[in-house]
């Protein structure tokens, strides 16, 4: 089976584009795993947080999933496009990547 | 301590300064620094994932072993004699003595910060678990001690004085004045910036290695990287070539939202039936022949890994290439009692316990070696420190289940004390030219593509599953040396880079030098011990060979690992 992913990529201060990748998949992989597959085999530099890979435990895989606030570690892939972009309400670093981190928790104070 | 623009990160890096820098912020990092602030001292608190999410503990399911009393008498001393006995001969009886005997205080401690043990009837409720002689693992339902020792240590954190904690934080290199440690430098993952740590004492609380192996059980931040760390600031490694295989680890139907290793609870309170192809109950046939055997019929992991494996290998395995797990015998009533909401989990992804088995196979799951440490958790580079899954040493050839847990407490408490008070009796070494070598790594990173580095961490992970896994034969190991140096010629001397914000190539190239270096040490030991002890299955030296009850270290001497034998340390640590 193929997924296409079709990800809002890019960085503060430019605009965002959508750039779509196909990835193979089997009956009960995770959006993560078709992630992580694509940074295999096709594009290194895509961006997304994870930590934990497989047990919702760590919850940095948050990310907007077919217009959805959800995790991509429980959300299948799914024949056809699904739409991936980050978290809308937080600082975006980079294509996927939101600053989620408490404030307290970061290097630097926001700009 | 300064914040430089981001437009000016290359010329003028952001410096931190602290008494006490500790790296990783799993369960042993967070008592760490904890213990650490309680004993006066200034701390940084710095993880490459975010703080208390990224590790090992936050995955933990179930067990945390220590000789609390509440379900049965119990001494730690009865403990000891366990941890010893599942060492098979190599534990370090100083750090295996402190891990026992510290475990009940430091599990009354996380109960008194409200962690939420399972009770029953008013006491602290514990499981059994194989290799131990009575209930000694204390838990939290359902399958929440790591979420929930994570969340409790947080909670701590955030109310104590004197912890600066950074996430996002990825440590490139200790820094090193005349052989002591003095502060760190690292990468800020969401700017690319580089950060300089001053610190008086650090600790490496930076997890296992499984994260080098396919299949494993571990966040994706743990390919060994303070083994890397403490190797180049001079430290020596201990027991490497003692890889944990967790032997149930699931394999089919493909679950997602739940750890793999989640079936040894099922285990514990339901029992279960680890069957092969023919649905015949196999275990017993490996619980009673050879001196692989401790003769009991529940199989410690290292049994179970082998008993396993070898059904695979006589084609009498599952169709996904494990054994099959079953609970079919039991009402569904049964497991619902026992795990609750867990069932609807198992629901969701098709799983359904009392119909169907599910399939398991071996796992890597935790690192017995690690850093050499004394019993007060310093290196044999003053100043630094390490602790948890990092230290090397206590728990032997084999960990029981449930230590892993109580070493961080215990280890990381006594780490981060100790730490303090080295800290408190020394000025600051730091100073710009200690971390001049990892800034300048830094800045040589350049733009490239090929070959794709996520693609090299997979090749790595696959051949240390294949070549260097739970079972080792002279030319596997051979060929996984060769393939290691051809991966790091590939990789090179010079960083890989994609962007300047959260760049994963930059992320995966620093990964790989010291996934590599840590690959090797791994594999040198594993080669030169001709003998099968606990997690150390040679197939071409099968059984026990007294002469091999003797710890290996490796340090690095000119970039080129060295390989040193060393008796048991038996001298128990003072109480």
């Amino acid at each position: 089976m193929k997924a296409t992913l079709a990800i809002q990529r890019g960085a503060p201060g430019a605009p965002a584009h959508i750039e779509s990748f196909e990835v193979a998949f089997e009956h009960g992989q995770s959006v993560l795993d078709g992630l992580r597959a694509l940074r295999r085999e096709a594009d290194p530099s895509l961006a997304f947080r994870f930590s934990c890979i497989n047990a919702n435990a760590c919850k940095e895989c948050m990310m907007l999933i077919d217009g959805k606030v959800d995790y991509a570690c429980t959300v299948r892939l799914k024949e056809g496009v699904t739409d991936l972009a980050p978290l809308p309400k937080k600082a975006l670093i980079r294509d996927l990547v939101t600053e989620i981190a408490p404030p307290d928790e970061r290097l630097l104070p926001r700009p | 301590m300064t914040a430089a623009g981001s437009n000016e990160a290359a010329a003028a890096p952001t410096h931190v300064e602290t008494d006490v820098l500790v790296i990783g912020a799993g369960g042993a990092g967070m008592y760490a620094a904890l213990e650490a602030a309680r004993a006066g001292a200034t701390v940084v608190l710095a993880d490459r994932s975010l703080i208390g999410r990224g590790g090992a503990t936050v995955m933990a399911q179930m067990t945390v072993a220590a000789a609390l009393g509440e379900q049965t008498p119990d001494h730690w001393e009865h403990h000891l004699s366990d941890t010893l006995a599942a060492g098979r001969g190599l534990c370090d009886e100083r750090l295996a003595a402190l891990l026992c005997e510290d475990g009940p205080r430091r599990l009354r401690e996380m109960d008194s910060w409200k962690v939420g043990w399972a009770r029953e009837d008013g006491h602290i409720k514990q499981a059994q678990a194989p290799g131990h002689d009575r209930p000694r693992c204390a838990y939290v339902d359902f399958l929440s001690t790591g979420p929930a020792v994570s969340r409790t240590l947080r909670s701590q954190l955030n109310a104590a004085n004197g912890v600066r904690r950074i996430g996002d934080l990825l440590i490139v290199d200790i820094a090193v004045r005349d052989g002591e440690a003095c502060g760190a430098t690292a990468l800020h993952v969401p700017t690319g910036q580089a950060v300089t740590l001053a610190a008086k004492a650090v600790v490496i609380a930076t997890g296992g290695l499984t994260g080098l192996y396919r299949r494993n059980s571990a966040s994706s931040n743990m390919g060994g990287d303070g083994y890397a760390l403490a190797l180049r600031a001079g430290a020596e490694l201990i027991d490497m070539e003692f890889v944990q295989f967790f032997p149930i680890g699931h394999l089919a139907p493909r679950l997602v939202g739940m750890d793999p290793i989640m079936w040894d609870p099922f285990r514990y309170k339901l029992g279960g039936k680890l069957l092969n192809a023919e649905m015949r109950e196999f275990e017993q046939d490996y619980a009673t022949r050879d001196n692989r055997s401790d003769g009991r019929y529940v199989l410690t992991r290292d049994l179970a890994t082998y008993a396993i494996t070898r059904e695979v290998e006589a084609g009498r395995g599952s169709p996904a290439g494990g054994a099959y797990l079953s609970f079919q015998h039991l009402p569904e009533s049964e497991i619902r009692s026992a795990f609750g909401p867990v069932v609807d989990r198992l629901a969701a992804n098709g799983i359904d316990l009392d119909k169907h088995p599910v399939e398991v196979a071996p796992i890597a799951h935790y690192h017995m070696g690690g850093v050499r440490a004394d019993e007060t958790m310093q290196t044999r580079v003053p100043g630094l420190y390490a602790c948890g899954e990092a230290v090397g040493g206590a728990n032997g050839a084999n960990r029981l289940s449930g230590n892993a847990i109580t070493e961080a407490f215990v280890f990381g408490a006594c780490a981060g004390r100790n730490a303090a008070q080295h800290a408190l009796q020394r000025s600051m070494l730091w100073s710009p030219q200690t971390s001049r070598p990892a800034l300048d790594l830094l800045r040589s990173a350049q733009r490239r593509d090929a070959p794709n580095l996520a693609a090299v961490v997979a090749e790595l992970k696959a051949l240390m599953a294949d070549m260097v896994g739970p079972f080792r034969t002279e030319q596997k190991l051979r060929s996984a040396l060769e393939a290691i140096e051809r991966l790091k010629g590939e990789i090179g001397e010079i960083p890989f880079s994609s962007a300047a914000a959260f760049d994963p190539v930059l992320a995966d190239w620093l990964d790989l030098r010291n996934m590599l270096l840590v690959a090797q040490s791994v594999t040198v030991p594993a080669l030169a011990r001709t003998e099968s002890r606990g997690a150390h299955q040679r197939e071409d030296h099968p059984g026990l060979d007294d002469t091999w009850c003797v710890n290996q270290l490796v340090t690095l001497s000119r970039g080129s690992i060295e390989l040193s034998r060393s008796t048991p340390s038996t001298g128990r640590a003072a109480a």
